[in-house]
């Protein structure tokens, strides 16, 4: 016979609502308020899956997230979940359920031979074989078998899940009897309480055990510590997992909704107390893992909020007082049941059958439970419901850097007061008698007067069980990554016997129970057959998560355009207007080009009007960033390699900004306003960089006095006019141009407001950068763009630009610079020959590599054909050895020199310059001349004009 | 040492696997050695080996403080790879594949050597740029490297996001395809066993807790089981190097921060790849048990403590997920952090240091399980011989004084 | 997550703090005196304390450089002090 459902029992199902699904091609009723698993029981369906390895029948063992083998793929409108647990999840109308890891169902798994097989593949098997023919052979079959539920290609979850930062006073984990004291004492403390609890409701296990407190049933009690925490102004947290302790009290939480995203939490609290209960142990005997092999604790919990039971003729193994409670109530709801205790004597038990002094040998039955042997002797029974002691749930303990100590008297590991500023309190620090429970809860919360008190004067005694290697027949330590006593034992004799090599042999306790009902075991195993106490046999590590935690509530909304995001220019809509597509440069959305078509014709064509023309582009991303007072000159000169100090006021200056190890960070213009006031420009990706290097040397060196710093570019917008009609179309905009030559600055007005003007060239024409405060952005481009059509000129975007500045040779930092690059690599060897004053960099120029004469620089290519080389060609010598001299950092078409132009760097380039080289590209090598690294018009004409 | 195969499984499988030995001995200490190995990761047991297999030097104590391979060996993503864009970064990484090639056979121990491939992903033009650039330094440097299309790049990874939305959307990248995973357990317990059968004694629980040296020699160590004596000793110690060379008053260019890694619950076949984005700075594999095996950047915080925190895992987890959406359905199993020794130029330290006869092999940073056979191989030349090898010179520790740092991330563009 | 004390801001999140070098290395100069070691040692080399650390950190929010004294192994934080000294 098999499970079934209690005429009337079940607090948490609706038996007015029947709900229908289908498990594993067969239509299972249910009511509102069961889980798969309760439901499943209450249909008799014992067998609901299958081990990962031997692909043995298993059953529901457990009530929650310790649960070991019922997991499931769930499809659900429209959508798979791969590997839930079916005792987590609640049944709703429609779900179609499978089995994981089996084919093509639990019940009829075409690998369940490979039970037969058993002893030739024991932990570490693969091991010690599939050597020959080579691990490839054999691995996609192998890659095939393992892995429990399967990924739906279909489904991409939807990115929605809330991350909500909290504060509280006290954090109480758990809501059994000692988390409840705890949280109403803190509470009635005047303390802000945040309460917390894996389950849908509170109590822990005061929902199927019962009990009353201070004279009232516990739901009153319950209820009254929950209006103490409100009213307090604390918080409840219902159906919540909290997963992770991290640093400084800082805790993570996942809160699960029905009909709303999960929730991420992150809490610092000033005070935790842990109240996080115990998981109760299997006991082991041969075929322990069997459908209808259950915990007792889980049992009773299924019997009083499911109205599940279990077998009609059950049997409850145990060698504790707290199994008793158990046994009374299966009896008291007219069950057949009937109690062994290893132990000689136990607590009273009113009309139900039991006997002393004898154990569990074995499980018998082929699919499930049909019978079993006590101390050999069969005995006919078809459920099987046992109870092996308890392990205090330590593990947020343990992960916040609490270390353990062992209590014989519960045979368990507690908390060593002292290790960690969380206070553990209830069956989490192993008391397990429900008065001192609460009354350690209301201690830790800091409660006045007398503690909670209930009747119940129980002092639980717990015999230590141990599992028992001379037993015949196997027994499962570890039943989702199906390891036995026999694998232990296997370890052993091969070395493996610290906790962590036992654990990583046998992978017990690295299944998705996270080795619940198995760390335990393992442990106690290994230290009978080494002969170790278990302290010294160890234990192994607590990391988070608690409990396995959805990827989606983790990475919250930080996807899609909220991932790295880029900066936006404040005339984005004005380009797109234009006509303009974007790209990422640099962490910005940039206008690569305007138009439609193909983007190198595109680029082209805009190049070619700037240069015989004029272009407009928008510089806003390049790095505007203020230098202000008496000490900016002296500042500059120590954190920049070309000395700013000597610069005219109303004058610019192109300069670098070295690292100390001597490398160029960044290289820019330096505009001088007025003797106080420099503006120094950095690459769009180097800005913070840059800033913060200023920032340092402003610290550091000038100890913060005499000069700010202020990061401008943002706030400012920036039009670029570019080519030969640039003055033309400024003053055809009616902007009023104020005289300048090239590499000088001027501080005028557009429309009452500031406006910058700096002929400067990053194209080699003529050019004037105009910035605005970003406010008047939309006027000035507005004016700007107006007289466009009257000077034939043109929008052009980054990828024009990038042509022009590498026809002059002009570098981009981290294309033409390789991070490696020192200023004198680049033909800027004057400050290095002639500075002797101090500044950022300076010492590393002179180390033996700064000075060697086979360093590679900057120099320029000519192909000997007109195709352009390719970027990140591999330069080698001519005669064919295959050694790299340097690479090609930029290459395009020229139109305006009709041929192709190419930067790149070159071992002594400099030294090179009319030599011929050759270009490596996927195994071929093509030839091209070493010139300068200026193609056009090396002497500024265009400059000047 | 009982040779290991299929055959021996169904003997012994006869006889209820209860004839195996241990994989290797568990030595106690003797009172002096022909050298010294400080750390019992799998670069101190490779170590170990090579001491024994190439040079024939037998008398060899491995002194590990934990248990064998628990630090960093214990703690990474199983990935192997070679590509590398210095000449001398490439030479070091690929002579540890070849050796990773034939090492099941050479150990008699399956290491589950997974040659699947490795694609660095890029999603911008001047990211391709960069890609071609290190294909062709693979390339000329003789290790199988090539730029990958876009379109070959998404047969390869069918599952990656190819949403009009996607933040990364896959231009393409550089094939490896001799790269992979293996057991990283499986590495360290197979030197183990080959070593100590050779002769060389493995002492667990041994912690070093000063260094002795004598008229500029080095001369031993104090060991909370007693003082051993040797000429020789080289440290394989990742980031307790620092404190062992100080007890020496040398410094060292590290810093040690904490690298975190991520593992999903096990499900059926869904990658068949390596996959880094260069977008996201997530890497991530699938173990042969099904498991999502998955990692990103470090917690830039120095510690000493296995344990890093939230905004690396929310990072990490939400860039694999901005590259597989669909990995959305599955759930976070394990998480542990391991304390990686960096070293300015992301290229490892390797060569002598303080008085004669005392060589070290660290600095391996997020890198180091890729390289534990080649790491092995020159550390156990430099202990036999007193000099570098040909491969090793380059990265010994006067590259700093000389300015010649190996800058992998500034070489290639992509940050290490 | 972490939580830094900025001297000025008080107690913030990690997120917004950037960890610079080690303390007391104070920059050799004139750099014609100083040898290929020794700026080397400036550079790069360290001791990777184990246990109390002091170290230089960057607030990112305010900007501020400030020394902060932590222990590396349980990461608690042992002091925060600003290096600048106080304005007339």
């Amino acid at each position: 016979m098999t499970s079934f459902r209690h005429e009337t029992l079940g607090s948490k199902i609706d038996r007015s609502k029947v709900i229908k699904f289908e498990f594993d091609g067969r239509i299972v009723s249910g009511f509102e308020g069961d889980t798969i698993a309760s439901a499943l029981l209450a249909n008799g369906v014992r067998l609901v899956g299958r081990s990962f390895k031997y692909h043995r029948p298993r059953g529901v063992w457990g009530m929650g997230s310790e649960e070991p083998n019922a997991l499931v793929d769930v499809l659900i409108d429209g959508k798979s979940t791969p590997n839930l647990k079916a005792t987590t999840i609640k049944a709703r109308e429609g779900m179609v359920v499978r089995s994981v890891n089996v084919s093509p169902s639990a019940a009829k798994d075409r690998y369940r031979f490979m039970d037969l097989f058993n002893r030739f593949i024991p932990a570490g098997f693969y091991y010690k074989t599939f050597m020959a023919l080579g691990w490839d052979r054999w691995e996609p079959m192998i890659r095939k078998m393992a892995g429990l539920g399967r990924i739906d290609a279909n489904n991409q979850p939807p990115v929605d899940s809330p991350q909500i930062n909290a504060e509280c006073d006290v954090l109480v984990i758990g809501t059994g009897p000692a988390g409840l004291a705890a949280a109403k004492a803190a509470a009635e403390g005047g303390q802000k309480v945040w309460l917390i609890d894996e389950a849908q409701d509170l109590g822990g296990s005061l929902r199927w055990r019962g009990g009353t407190i201070d004279g009232k049933d516990w739901p009153e009690y319950a209820a009254l510590s929950k209006e103490a925490v409100l009213k307090a102004g604390g918080k409840i947290l219902l159906d919540t997992t909290l997963w992770g302790a991290f640093d400084q009290h800082m805790f993570a939480a996942w809160q699960r909704f029905t009909s709303s995203p999960d929730l991420h939490w992150r809490i610092r609290a000033k005070k935790t107390i842990l109240a996080a209960g115990a998981i109760e142990r299997p006991l082991w005997f041969a075929n322990n893992d069997l459908p209808g092999v259950m915990s007792a604790e889980a049992a009773m919990h299924y019997l009083v909020c499911y109205g599940i039971v279990p077998g009609t003729d059950i049997l409850i193994g145990t060698a504790n007082d707290l199994t008793y409670p158990i046994a009374q109530a299966f009896g008291n709801a007219g069950v057949n049941v009937t109690l062994i205790d290893q132990r000689q004597s136990g607590p009273e038990l009113q009309g139900v059958r039991h006997a002393y002094g004898v154990k569990l040998t074995s499980a018998e039955g082929h699919n499930g439970v049909t019978g079993a042997t006590v101390d050999g002797e069969y005995v006919s029974t078809d459920a099987i419901l046992v109870s092996g002691g308890y392990t205090p749930t330590v593990h947020l303990w343990c992960q916040s850097g609490g270390k353990l100590d062992w209590q014989p008297e519960i045979d368990g590991l507690v908390p060593r007061p002292g290790t960690s500023d969380m206070i553990v309190v209830g069956a989490a620090n192993g008391t397990y008698a429900l008065n001192a429970a609460l009354k350690e809860g209301h201690a830790a919360g800091g409660g006045r007067g007398r503690a909670p008190k209930s009747v119940l004067k129980q002092n639980p005694a717990i015999e230590p069980v141990r599992p028992d290697p001379d037993l015949k027949g196997r027994q499962w330590i570890d039943m989702q990554n199906d390891v036995t006593l026999k694998d232990v034992s296997l370890a052993a004799s091969e070395g493996f016997q610290s906790v962590e090599h036992l654990k990583r042999y046998t992978t017990l306790g690295m299944a998705t129970d996270q080795g619940r009902t198995s760390n335990f075991a393992g442990l106690a195993a290994m230290s009978a057959i080494t002969g170790k106490s278990i302290p010294e046999t160890g234990t192994t590590t607590y990391r988070p998560p608690f409990q396995p935690v959805p990827l989606v509530t983790i990475s919250g909304r930080r996807r899609g355009d909220l991932f790295n995001p880029l900066k936006r220019l404040v005339l984005e809509d004005a380009h797109r207007s234009e006509g303009a597509r974007f790209r990422e440069y640099g962490g910005w959305l940039r206008p690569s080009v305007y138009g439609v078509g193909d983007e190198t014709t595109l680029a082209q064509e805009e190049a070619m009007i700037a240069r015989s023309n004029v272009g407009i582009f928008d510089a806003s991303p390049l790095g505007k960033l203020e230098v202000i007072g008496p000490k900016a000159g002296e500042l500059l000169d120590f954190t920049g390699y070309v000395r700013m100090s000597t610069l005219k006021p109303g004058r610019a200056r192109y300069g670098f900004m070295l690292a100390e190890s001597g490398i160029v960070y960044d290289d820019g213009v330096v505009l001088r306003l007025d003797e106080n006031r420099f503006i120094v420009s950095a690459s769009s990706s180097h800005v913070d960089g840059v800033r913060w290097k200023l920032e340092d040397g402003r610290q550091d060196r000038l100890g913060g006095k005499g000069v700010y710093i202020h990061d401008m570019t943002s706030a400012w917008t920036t039009l670029t006019v570019t080519g030969p009609k640039a003055s033309e179309l400024i003053a055809g905009a009616g902007i009023e141009l104020p005289a300048l030559t090239h590499m000088s600055v001027s501080e005028t007005k557009f429309e009452g407001r500031p406006l910058r003007i700096a002929r400067i060239s990053f194209t080699g024409d003529k050019s004037f950068e105009l910035s605005v405060p970003s406010l008047h952005a939309e006027n000035l481009r507005n004016r700007l763009s107006g007289a466009l059509a009257q000077f034939g000129g043109k929008w052009i975007g980054l990828e024009a630009v990038m042509i022009m500045r590498a026809e002059k040779g002009y570098i981009l930092i981290g294309k033409d610079t390789d991070g490696l690059t020192m200023p004198h690599d680049l033909g800027w060897a004057g400050p290095r020959e002639k500075r002797t004053d101090e500044y950022i960099g300076k010492r590393s120029l002179f180390t033996p590599e700064g000075k060697s004469n086979t360093r590679k620089q900057l120099v320029g290519f000519e192909t000997l054909d007109n195709n352009p080389l390719v970027t990140g060609s591999h330069l080698v010598p001519v005669d064919g050895d295959r050694r790299s001299l340097g690479y090609v950092t930029s290459s395009y078409f020229s139109n305006t020199l009709k041929r192709p132009i190419a930067l790149g760097l070159l071992e002594n380039g400099t030294g090179r310059i009319g030599q011929v080289i050759g270009c490596f590209n996927n195994g071929e090598i093509r030839m091209a001349k070493v010139i300068g690294p200026c193609a056009l018009d090396p002497e500024g004409v265009r400059l000047n004009g | 040492m009982q040779h290991y195969s299929a055959l021996s499984l169904l003997k012994h499988g006869i006889s209820s696997h209860k004839r195996w030995q241990s994989a290797w001995r568990k030595a106690t200490p003797k009172k002096a050695y022909e050298a010294i190995i400080i750390g019992g990761g799998g670069h101190g047991l490779a170590t170990a080996y090579y001491l024994a297999k190439n040079h024939g030097i037998t008398n060899v104590a491995v002194l590990e403080r934990g248990w064998i391979g628990g630090g960093n060996t214990g703690r990474n993503t199983t990935v192997i790879r070679s590509n590398y864009f210095y000449p001398e970064s490439v030479a070091l990484y690929d002579l540890a594949l070849r050796l990773y090639e034939n090492l099941s056979t050479e150990l008699n121990y399956n290491v589950m050597l997974s040659q699947r491939g490795m694609l660095i992903g890029a999603h911008t033009p001047m990211q391709m740029e960069i890609c071609q650039r290190i294909a062709n330094a693979m390339q000329l440097n003789g290790v199988d490297g090539e730029l990958m299309s876009a379109e070959e790049a998404a047969k390869r990874v069918p599952l990656y996001n190819s949403n009009e939305n996607a933040r990364y959307k896959l231009m393409g990248g550089i094939w490896q395809g001799r790269a992979g995973i293996a057991r990283h357990d499986a590495v360290a317990w197979g030197y183990a066993r080959a070593a100590s059968d050779l002769g060389v004694d493995i002492i667990e629980g041994c912690e070093v807790t000063d260094i002795l040296s004598k008229n500029g020699q080095v001369a031993g160590v104090e060991t909370n089981l007693g003082e051993i004596r040797s000429d020789t000793i080289g440290i394989a110690a990742a980031g307790a190097t620092p404190g062992l060379t100080g007890m020496l008053g040398v410094d060292l260019p590290i810093h040690t921060y904490a690298l975190q890694a991520f593992v999903s619950e096990p499900v059926k076949p869904c990658l068949d790849t390596v996959l880094l984005a260069l977008g996201t700075g997530t890497y991530v594999s699938q173990s042969d048990k099904g498991e999502l095996v998955f990692g990103g950047g470090l917690d830039r915080v120095p510690t000493h403590g296995q344990k890093g925190n939230l905004p690396v895992q929310e990072e990490v987890i939400s860039g694999l997920l901005e590259m597989f959406p669909a990995f959305g359905q599955l759930k976070l199993l394990r998480q542990w952090g391991g304390v990686v020794d960096v070293v300015p130029d992301s290229s490892p330290i390797i060569g002598p240091i303080g008085p004669e006869g005392l060589f070290i092999n660290c600095g391996w940073g997020t890198g180091g399980f890729k390289a534990i056979p080649a790491g092995g191989w020159l550390l156990a030349h430099l202990l036999a011989t007193g000099e570098h090898h040909d491969i090793s010179r380059p990265f010994d520790l006067k590259r700093f004084a000389e300015g010649r740092l190996i800058d992998e991330a500034a070489g290639s563009g992509i940050a290490h | 997550m972490q939580a830094f004390t900025c001297p000025f801001c008080g107690h913030r999140d990690e997120t917004e703090f950037h960890f610079v070098v080690e303390a007391g290395k104070p920059r050799p100069e004139p750099s014609e005196e100083v040898s290929d070691e020794k700026w080397a040692a400036y550079l790069h080399m360290g001791k990777a304390p184990k246990g109390e650390a002091r170290e230089i950190w960057l607030h990112i929010t305010c900007g501020l450089y400030f020394l902060m004294t932590r222990d590396t192994v349980t990461r608690d934080i042992l002091s925060s002090e600003c290096l600048l000294e106080a304005s007339e």
